[in-house]
């Protein structure tokens, strides 16, 4: 039995971007089209109902975001999609861009009549480079339809987008650093307050969600959220689109129901690992998240039995390790990862994610002392409590978790 | 590579001389050079031309690692290695780069033809091991596959 769903990624390879009409004849715009009829208001309840919840990483309430957004007072505000997809292992932005651009453009036309703006602008990495231009094909397009421009579909709401370059660096993915670059400034966080929903972009308040999320909205709103809402197993609500790979024999992006088991994906959907054993973990939503043992692929697939034992949905990547993979190597990557991409800004991280990388090198090396295993607790510590921005509070996480989960095997490399 | 100031220009009316586009006109800039790097000459330029001082430019060119900081081989292989591409051996790939470029990572040919160097995840990990040359992506990378990219490449410089 397929245990895939097709429901935001229904029109995947079904059209190229210069037909426009076929997305259209398949059922494109039509959520625009019922949000334009029947307001704004009726656009929050549905993803209210629908239980949606953020996919850039951080899984916060949709419909909370998007009513604050509504009701900022200033005349002038941003709605902006994240696309700076650079969580190793995460790849299901790039195909939601590249394989259905019109949605992403129409779940941002629908975000800014939502809640009051006129402009949309679409961060794409630098990586993506093809896809950006793609992307600024598709709004030429889709304004020569009046779908963007003035009097969009003879209402009196008036939208433009622009498309704008990342330039190859993963902390540009957190808001107010992504804001930054987009100023022309280097992309450093800043102190958390004021965020970006009240003064963002160009100064002016700006809602930032991730690509999947503008997705989800648009098909939402075209199916009606019980639709949406049905794909789910078990009680739980809808799909999320996920980046299977590693040792996998069937990797790609994949749309699966919530309430499916992590061992269902990697066997159903994955056609299981390579060397068809069961596998011997998982990082599931990222480097910055943490490692799942093969003791708890019976998992759920859901936001609150992942939360319920330490484990993310994240950005939905879902990166699988066999038995040959040491589990320091694989901390290494993961801490080699984020010295590179450390802003340098804090001091916690700046030399935490360094200390980190180097301790765990030693590991690999077999020649780490119980000393500085201890010292690894200690950094990993005053980085969560200390650093500036989700990624130092993070960069520790799979190391913390593989310590809960494989401590014995990681202690053999420890010298005695 | 020094730019022609005409082609700057172009690139700079194109984003209306904005102090905020600083970032893609270094991009594009860069774009024009076969060396993959815009010089200091023509970034004080840039600076100039857009009120902004040469710190300006150099604090954003070296935070972005999109943005090089000093002149590439006319191919820039840059070989993937975060923890997918690692899981499925991207060190075979890596060694065997090595061996027949004659480079360690990070370094140049003599001749100036490649540059191999690391880079984090680019979001082609269902396709990993994977490599960009000159930001075109190449994947499921085996030996052999590599071989013959090499020898496609080194055909074009005979052209
Ligand atoms: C270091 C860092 C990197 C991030 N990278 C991304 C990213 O690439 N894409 C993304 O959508 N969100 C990313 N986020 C989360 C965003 O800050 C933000 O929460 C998200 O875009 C909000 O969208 P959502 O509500 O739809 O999830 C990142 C956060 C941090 C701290
Ligand atoms: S936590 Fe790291 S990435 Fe974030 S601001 Fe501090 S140094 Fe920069
Ligand atoms: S981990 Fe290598 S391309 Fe993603």
């Amino acid at each position: 039995m397929n245990k895939t769903r097709r429901l935001i990624s229904e029109y995947f390879d079904k059209y190229t971007v210069t037909e426009i009409d076929k997305y259209i004849d398949l059922g494109g715009f039509s959520g625009l089209k019922k949000a334009l009829k029947e307001g704004p208001d009726f656009v929050i309840d549905s993803i209210q109902k629908a239980e949606l919840r953020g996919r850039g990483g951080a899984a916060f309430p949709c419909f909370k975001k998007w009513t604050s957004a509504k009701n900022r007072p200033e005349p002038v505000k941003y709605v902006l999609v994240n696309a700076d997809e650079g969580e190793p292992g995460t790849f299901k932005d790039r195909d939601l861009l590249a394989k259905d651009p019109y949605r992403i453009i129409e779940g941002l036309i629908i975000a800014g009549y939502t809640t009051g703006a006129k402009e949309g602008y679409i961060y794409i990495r630098e990586e993506y480079d093809d896809i950006r231009r793609q992307m600024n094909e598709a709004i030429a397009l889709a304004k020569s339809r009046n779908f963007l421009g003035n009097n969009i579909l003879g209402t009196d709401f008036s939208f433009s987008i622009k498309a704008y370059t990342g330039a190859g660096a993963y902390v540009c993915g957190e808001n107010t650093a992504l804001i930054e670059s987009m100023h022309g400034n280097v992309g450093r966080p800043r102190v958390k307050t004021p965020r970006v929903g009240e003064r963002g972009l160009f100064d002016k308040p700006t809602m930032v969600n991730n690509v999947e999320t503008y997705a989800c909205v648009a098909a939402i709103m075209n199916h009606g959220w019980e639709a949406y809402a049905n794909q789910g197993l078990n009680g739980h609500k809808g799909t999320k689109m996920i980046s299977l790979c590693g040792n996998i024999m069937r990797p790609g992006v994949y749309e699966v129901p919530f309430g499916i088991t992590v061992k269902e994906i990697i066997e159903e959907i994955g056609g299981g690992t390579r060397d068809l054993s069961l596998g011997k973990f998982i990082q599931s939503g990222g480097a910055s998240c943490a490692l799942i043992p093969y003791t708890h692929f019976d998992t759920p697939y859901t936001y609150d039995d992942f939360k319920k034992k330490g484990f993310d949905i994240g950005s939905g990547s879902i990166v699988v390790a066999n038995g040959n993979v040491r589990v320091v190597d694989y901390l290494s990557s993961v801490s080699g990862f984020f010295e590179h991409e450390s802003c340098g800004k804090c001091t916690p991280c700046r030399e935490g994610t360094k200390r980190m990388h180097e301790i765990i090198d030693d590991l690999c090396l077999n020649r780490a002392s119980d000393q500085q295993v201890n010292r690894l607790f200690e950094i990993a510590d005053s980085m969560m409590d200390s650093s500036l921005c989700g990624l130092g509070q993070t960069a520790p996480t799979a190391t913390l978790s593989a310590f809960k989960h494989f401590k014995e095997e990681i202690m053999e490399s420890v010298t005695k | 590579m020094e730019v022609n100031k005409e082609r700057v220009e172009e690139i700079l009316e194109q984003y209306d001389f904005r102090q905020d586009a600083l970032v893609p006109i270094l991009m594009d800039t860069q774009n024009l050079c076969d060396d993959h790097y815009v010089e200091e000459e023509t970034q004080r330029y840039i600076a100039r031309r857009l009120n902004l001082t040469y710190v300006d430019i150099y604090e954003v060119s070296s935070f972005f690692s999109a943005i090089n900081k000093a002149p590439k081989g006319k191919y820039h292989i840059q070989l993937c290695d975060s923890s997918v591409c690692r899981i499925n051996k991207k060190d075979i790939i890596e060694e065997y780069l090595e061996d027949v470029l004659g480079i360690r990572v990070g370094e140049t040919t003599a001749d100036k033809m490649f540059t191999l160097e690391h880079t984090p995840c680019f979001g082609a990990c269902d396709i990993s091991p994977a490599i960009r040359i000159n930001k075109k992506v190449y994947g499921h990378l085996t030996i052999q596959k590599v071989k013959q990219l090499l020898a496609e490449l080194r055909g074009a410089k005979d052209e």
